[in-house]
């Protein structure tokens, strides 16, 4: 045994070191292209990571709103505010910040003021149907304006980077991860519904909701039609609070409550002209 | 003549290349690791395994943040059987859920390997939310 080894290590010590060496490199080699192979064939720890939509979230093929603006009064605009303003962590450039927190924060300007969902007055809401003799009710009453979720969103076509898009089913929604604050969506709109982030909004959050995240400053900002509560199966925060004011929808399903709302009644929607298709009905 | 100069700027120059070394001899800058909260602890199983999650944790929350913005979709079953929220800090099965002492275990790091991810400028930590 042990001569045999001598011999080996002796006599041939070059071609045995040689074909080691070669079979280690073809079998080094070979270890990838194995290993794909493996997975490819569906071998083992292959299992690969589900992605899901939760089981209980709403759906629609094209989300819309319809606002009863009968039903909407000074008491349902501040509470239907102040529901999306909570939601969202949208500041109140109206609060004085916490001096302790954040020293030396500067008065905001009210054009800087980030908006969702606020209050209009007709003549602004619906600027082309100013009738020289106007229904008395229209001059006072409350409207609620919001993102129309349009079905030809010209900011969507303006977004440079693909920041704001419109989903499958008809909501217009920002990732605001790619968003780098042109503000040419906000050119584009012609409702107004865009603000931008002129600074940090952290000071004039009341009281910050964990369930959404704030903006930084610099970024546009929208009505995401509670994208977020509708995947959990949750009315959006301004139907809860509306008390039954607003509905929002599925408008491509003739079966659905926003639909039989909408047969029945007259409903028009804002600057209709421009040809955006808008998604939000208001009913006179 | 010339010779010595060089020697002498060859000798500088050498010193002067090495600093990061002969500065750090004797000092110990260990890497620090991340503290895991109790409850990850008692998880036992993260998304991915443990040095995949070192190595690949930015690419898998980029994944994460373009699924739920651009397909909706929020829920998540890794590889290895369990099921998570795609979300960094809404809800208990998201990652600040389970790992909820942010500056233990993700800022430690960070500021270790100098990095800056922007993530905090929106998103909010459980924690300081809740003390507030």
């Amino acid at each position: 045994m042990n001569n045999k080894r001598e011999n080996f290590l002796n006599k041939s010590s070059r071609r045995g070191f040689l074909k080691v060496a070669g079979i280690s490199a073809v079998a080094i080699g070979a270890a990838p292209a194995i290993k794909a192979v493996s997975i490819a064939s569906g071998g083992g720890e292959a299992a690969l990571p589900v992605k899901t939509a939760k089981t209980e979230a709403l759906t629609a093929k094209r989300w819309g709103m319809v606002i009863d603006t009968n039903k909407i009064t000074e008491e349902v605009v501040e509470s239907v505010v102040a529901a999306c303003r909570n939601s969202h962590n949208i500041p109140d450039f109206g609060i004085q910040p916490d001096e302790e927190k954040y020293p030396n924060t500067r008065p905001a300007k009210k054009m800087q003021e980030i908006k969702w969902i606020w209050e209009e007055h007709y003549h602004n809401a619906f600027p082309e149907m100013e009738d020289e003799f106007l229904a008395d009710k229209f001059k006072s009453l409350p409207f609620l304006v919001t993102c129309n979720h349009c079905k030809n969103a010209p900011c969507v076509q303006a977004c440079p980077t693909k920041a704001t898009f419109k989903r499958e089913d008809g909501i217009v929604i920002m990732d605001f991860h790619r968003c780098i604050g042109c503000r040419f969506c906000m050119a584009a709109c012609p409702y107004g519904s865009r603000s931008f982030n002129f600074r940090d909004a952290r000071p004039f959050i009341e009281k910050i909701n964990p369930e959404f995240p704030v903006r930084s400053k610099g970024v546009v900002e929208k009505c995401n039609l509670c994208a977020e509560r509708l995947e959990r199966g949750l009315q959006p925060a301004c139907v809860e609070a509306s008390e039954g004011a607003i509905v929002v929808g599925d408008l491509e399903d003739p079966e659905s409550e926003v639909r039989a709302i909408l047969k029945e009644n007259y409903a028009i929607r804002r600057k209709q002209e421009l040809g955006t298709e808008p998604s939000v009905y208001y009913i006179m | 003549m010339s010779r010595n100069a060089i020697v002498a700027g060859l000798t500088v120059f050498v010193i002067v290349a090495l600093f990061p070394f002969w500065f750090n001899i004797g000092r110990t800058n260990a890497a620090p690791e991340a503290e895991l909260s109790a409850k990850a602890k008692a998880a036992k199983k993260c998304v991915l395994d443990k040095y995949d999650m070192r190595a690949n944790h930015m690419s898998l929350l980029d994944e994460w943040r373009d699924t739920v913005v651009r397909d909706s979709k929020r829920v998540y079953k890794s590889a290895n059987g369990k099921t998570f929220g795609m979300s960094l800090s809404t809800g208990e099965d998201s990652c600040m859920g389970c790992h909820v002492d942010k500056e233990k275990f993700c800022d430690k790091c960070h500021n270790y390997a100098s990095v800056n991810p922007y993530c905090w400028e929106c998103h909010t930590d459980p924690k300081e939310v809740a003390n507030e």
